[in-house]
């Protein structure tokens, strides 16, 4: 109804471009509130974390972006048309990488350029490329229930970028890595967004992560989900965990989630 | 180096099942030879020695009866067969795909499978004959089932999260088809093919049993008129040959076919 009011792109979210907008967004699951009523712009090549406890709707907010369900209620645009499913335009990395295992690393990141006809040897380019970039040169023809995890979301995020899209969704993408692996490609994911410019959600559980990434941090409470509060770090980029204002704004938002963690009364 | 402890571990791996044959085949030879010599038991026709069997078989080439036997099986079998990989690939992939059909047909598969296909021989032989026609529509009746459920549940049981990794890569409803659903089910449907043919192998010494001048079940069979056990043992040998043989065949082509698989068990 409020569509042609609030659908204006060039509505500006500071001083950039709103590049997704979330309008009233809920979401029921028969009489489980799984989200209620979320408003939420995003700056075009921003980089914003969802965070917050398990339950509280992030994956459920990713994925009605990512065109895989619908809201119940209200609607989101991005680049001010109203999504109505899957679609190029927006790159998904999931927890479990959702790698196909009978293509190879090559095969997996060729599989967008495949899909718009590129020819052979331009879809093996771009594929190349975009592995080398995310450190997998050599590793082109292992297929991935040869590559170890960290390998794998490698693949996967290659995949999604050679695709080109022009926002890219993440949900957990570094859950099941170990602490080592997972900042060493939080460090690369971040070298890759200065590079490429894209509009990054990025869901996870882990406040350093957070504060590592995002120039927009979504604290997400629960019961029903909505959005708690939202920060926006200030600090230039790299980011140092045990610099002062890291820490404290690290404890900020340790506070916010534990409040949220102990409404739910069971941990 | 390496290539030494993979021929040493190549021999072990054989050493076992040739050893369980040698076995069998020490069993049967004693119990054979023991109730002849030493402990009288039952009539010695019954129970031919393995020397005796293989004897027999020597025989069956000499006058060429084997190898006309063993081709009209095969062939048999393999005309079967085929109709029934594409009748069931085809239909497995269309009932897991549209859903309706798979509401309409669904009920009526599940209604005919438990019968054993051997019950609609004699109604098979009465519709096509007693020529060729109706020993292959029996065999691709029989090997139908197993091709058509195990392609349909691949077909069905693709991982959700594939489909949407595709989606969000721009995948149409033909891209998907083509690049996610059906090689996604290759494993199943070649599971289903190779089931399908040892059944087609299963069933077609019981319809050359009842109506046939040639082949595998007629030797066999033909053997049991004239009561030469020896015979009657050498067609179940040869059955037995052949099914393990193309089975070794299968294996090696779905290993080749599905080398990402094998591969990541490496
Ligand atoms: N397909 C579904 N059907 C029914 N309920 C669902 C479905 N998906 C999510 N829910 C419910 O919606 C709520 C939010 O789930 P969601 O997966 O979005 O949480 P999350 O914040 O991503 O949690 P986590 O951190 O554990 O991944 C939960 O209560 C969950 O049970
Ligand atoms: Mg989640």
């Amino acid at each position: 109804m409020d569509i042609a009011s609030t659908a204006d792109p060039v509505a500006a979210t500071g001083d950039r471009l709103t590049k997704i907008s979330i309008q009233g967004v809920g979401k029921v699951f028969g009489d489980n509130i799984a989200l209620a009523k979320v408003d939420l712009d995003l700056a075009e090549n921003s980089f914003t974390c969802l965070l917050g406890p398990s339950g509280c709707g992030k994956s459920t907010l990713l994925n009605m972006i990512a065109g895989f369900a619908k809201p119940s209620s209200g609607q989101i645009l991005v680049d001010g048309k109203p999504v109505t499913g899957p679609g190029a335009d927006r790159g998904v990395v999931f927890q479990e990488y959702a790698l196909f295992p009978w293509r190879t690393a090559l095969e997996n990141v060729a599989f967008g350029p495949m899909l718009k006809r590129r020819g052979r040897a331009e879809q093996r380019e771009i594929a190349m490329h975009h592995l080398a970039k995310v450190g997998l040169a050599g590793h082109e023809h292992k297929y991935p229930g040869n590559l170890s995890g960290g390998m794998k979301q490698r693949v996967a995020i290659a995949r999604a970028l050679a695709n080109d899209p022009t926002v890219l969704l993440m949900d957990e993408p570094f859950g099941a890595l170990d602490a080592q692996t997972r900042e060493v490609l939080q460090e690369e994911m971040l070298r890759i967004w200065e590079q490429d410019r894209k509009t990054v959600v990025f869901v996870t559980h882990s406040i350093s992560e957070a504060i590592f990434l995002a120039d927009r941090i979504v604290v997400m409470g629960t019961r029903p989900g909505s959005v708690k509060e939202i920060v926006d770090p200030d600090l230039p980029h790299p980011r140092e965990r045990t610099e002062r204002e890291f820490i404290a704004l690290e404890r900020h938002l340790k506070h916010l989630v534990r409040a949220e963690v102990q409404k739910l009364g069971v941990i | 180096m390496s290539t030494q402890t993979g021929l040493k571990a190549r021999l072990v791996a054989m050493g076992a099942p040739t050893l369980s044959i040698l076995i069998f085949l020490g069993l049967w030879l004693a119990v054979s030879l023991g109730n002849r010599t030493v402990l009288p038991v039952f009539n010695p026709v019954l129970l031919p020695t393995p020397m005796e069997v293989v004897q027999s078989g020597i025989d069956a080439v000499r006058s060429g009866d084997l190898q006309r036997d063993i081709l009209a099986s095969l062939s048999r079998v393999f005309q079967g067969f085929i109709l029934a990989a594409i009748a069931g690939v085809f239909m497995g992939v269309a009932v897991g795909t549209w859903r309706p059909l798979e509401r309409l047909v669904e009920p009526m598969i599940e209604i005919l499978r438990p019968i054993p296909p051997l019950a609609f021989l004699p109604m098979m032989v009465l519709w096509f004959g007693i020529g060729e026609m109706s020993k292959i529509a029996f065999i691709t009746y029989a090997a139908f089932f197993p091709i058509f459920t195990t392609t349909l549940e691949g077909i069905k049981y693709v991982d959700p999260l594939l489909i949407r990794a595709a989606s969000s890569l721009g995948a149409s409803r033909a891209d998907m088809f083509r690049h996610v659903v059906l090689p996604a089910a290759l494993p199943a449907i070649i599971t289903g093919l190779r089931l399908g043919f040892g059944l087609s192998f299963f069933v077609i010494v019981a319809a050359e049993f009842i109506a046939a001048d040639s082949g595998l079940g007629y030797l066999i069979n033909d053997a049991r008129t004239f009561f030469m056990v020896s015979q009657m043992l050498m067609g179940a040998a040869v059955i037995g040959i052949i099914g393990f043989t193309f089975n070794v065949a299968l294996r090696a082509l779905e290993a080749r076919l599905l080398r990402w698989r094998s591969v990541a068990r490496a």
